[in-house]
């Protein structure tokens, strides 16, 4: 649909840390292939037909370099089943070995951890498999420059892979900066709430207007303002290398009925620093579901839980594993946090077990589980089993891992390009 | 004193990760009257939210009034950084639940 308005460039974002450090860590995607394929064919055969580049950020999910590899390989096999030749394919990576950063704790550089993290530590490195950095615009300027007609990013700012073109065309850092913020996540910018459908943003000198491509969709100032506070804990800032889009002053001017006019950024320089992400494997996981629905034993879960809890402990000891019983029905999403403290009439207890070996973590869950269901409670009348299973096995899962990296590193546009985000070109 | 629930006041009750570390919280209101009520109800205070979700202030890490978008945006802090062991809610998608039966009292 974005097709027929002639775009110049045709871009999307590929990934996110939101899918947790499994990814990461273990250096796959989350997507399957197919549905990546699609996407990538119905991107690349417009963008060749138009003859215009297309920009993909943060390719395969983690934008490590396993990502990049992987989305290039896609696009040269939908190229040789089409016959599509004569093209520029850039490969921008992001991955970063936990040497580099090492270098840099020992040269007593600053790694500042984010949100309240502490600053970066020799032993979160150690627990670090992979590392990606979070590239602004520069490496897919250059990308552009030598005339790549495909490029495929590793992780990047979300806002760079369309502030990066709009550089390029000598556009201020404000519009270039603020427009990528807007049109990152596609028609989440626009109202009703629907799926992510295409926007297009046309840029003018001072701004940019904004416009979705779904007919029952519109971009009015409240809906584009929501919008760019979206996931971000800062409303009025977007960050990335080397400054910030300050959205405080920004006008929102309605033109018709679907379409809405930015104005009033502004981009405030500050000093150059690259974003690290990384996560590393805590343990494989196991897990057990139980059910609960004897009144008796809802009002007292705890006891039932240290029941359980107990008959592990002696077996294992107290120390080197986790496992958690998480109330559905109760409070396992907010756990401590959840206000509502009254008792369901049903329990279902999800457990999960962290452990060094899949045969321990599965011995884990499977013992936990079992004994929810002898859970002598001294005024249980059931005496057969104080739990419902909806099958009775512990189910090994992918492991665990968590983020070990969110931080700031400090750096430079030439370091940037030279020795952080390496940029390959290639002619298909 | 009369009161409305949050969910007749807002358009929109949302949560989700602010990166890995933090979960976001939008609150956007109707309209210019749901949002002077809210405003001006002293029930969204950095005091209260922490009361409801049972957390020391210290967790919430920001809270601000937008007024051109007639919406409060806060965050909380996370114990343990999003999908990692323990964590239910990897993309912090549903802990804006508690916020919806909150209590606003009518001027």
């Amino acid at each position: 649909m974005g097709v027929s308005k002639n775009p110049d460039y045709i871009i999307a974002d590929s990934g996110s840390v939101d899918i947790g450090p499994q990814a990461l860590g273990a250096d796959t995607h989350v997507s399957p292939e197919e549905w990546q394929r699609h996407d990538l064919e119905l991107m690349f055969l417009a963008s060749r037909e138009l003859n215009v580049p297309m920009i993909i950020g943060s390719a395969s999910d983690t934008g490590t370099n396993r990502g990049v590899l992987q989305f290039v390989r896609i696009v040269k096999e939908i190229a040789k089943e089409r016959n599509i030749t004569n093209f520029k394919i850039a490969s921008i990576f992001a991955g970063v070995s936990p040497e580099f950063i090492k270098k840099k704790l020992e040269s007593n550089v600053r790694i500042e951890g984010l949100y309240g993290r502490p600053d970066l530590s020799y032993r979160d490195l150690e627990r670090t498999k992979n590392i990606v950095a979070v590239m602004g615009a520069e490496p897919i300027v250059k990308a552009l420059e030598v005339g790549a007609d495909v490029i495929i990013a590793g992780r990047s700012c979300d806002s760079a892979i369309f502030a990066a073109p709009l550089l390029k065309e000598g556009y201020s850092e404000a519009v270039a900066w603020y427009a990528g913020k807007v049109l990152e996540c596609a028609s989440f910018c626009a109202e009703p709430f629907m799926g992510k459908e295409s926007i297009i943003g046309t840029i003018e000198r001072d701004g940019i207007i904004v416009e979705p491509m779904h007919p029952i969709q519109r971009c009015t100032p409240s809906s584009i303002l929501a919008h760019t506070i979206y996931e971000r804990p800062e409303p009025y800032e977007e960050h990335v290398p080397g400054g910030y889009v300050d959205m405080r002053d920004c006008k929102y001017e309605q033109i018709d009925d679907r379409r809405t006019r930015v104005t009033g950024m502004r981009f405030v320089k500050t000093p150059y620093k690259i974003k690290l992400e990384g996560a590393g494997k805590v343990g494989e996981r196991a897990f057990g579901f139980a059910g609960i629905r004897d009144p008796y034993l809802i009002k007292n879960v705890d006891a039932v839980i240290n029941w359980s809890r107990g008959k592990v402990e002696s077996k294992y000891g107290k120390e080197g594993y986790m496992l958690f019983y998480h109330l559905y029905g109760k409070n396992a999403i907010l756990k401590e946090m959840e206000p509502v403290k009254k008792d369901p009439h049903e329990i279902g207890i999800l457990i999960e077990a962290v452990a060094d070996t899949a045969e321990k973590a599965l011995d884990i869950a499977h013992l936990a589980t079992r004994w929810l269901f002898y859970a002598r409670l001294p005024l249980v009348k059931g005496t057969a089993g104080t739990c419902a299973f909806p099958f009775e096995e512990a189910l090994l899962g992918k492991p665990a891992y968590e983020f070990t990296i969110h931080h700031l590193m400090p750096s430079s546009e030439k370091e940037a390009l030279e020795e952080i985000f390496s940029v390959k070109v290639e002619e298909v | 004193m009369d009161k409305v629930k949050l969910y007749d006041l807002a358009k929109t009750i949302r949560s989700k990760n602010g990166k890995v570390d933090l979960v976001t919280f939008d609150i956007i209101f109707k309209d210019e009257k749901s949002w002077e009520i809210a405003k001006n109800s002293k029930v969204f205070t950095k005091e209260n939210i922490a009361r409801l979700f049972n957390i020391p202030q210290e967790r919430i890490y920001s809270f601000v009034y937008f007024e051109e978008g007639k919406l409060i945006k806060f965050s909380i802090k996370r114990k343990h950084p999003c999908g990692g062991p323990g964590d239910t809610d990897i993309l912090g998608a549903q802990w804006y639940g508690p916020l919806l039966d909150l209590e606003i009292p009518l001027p």
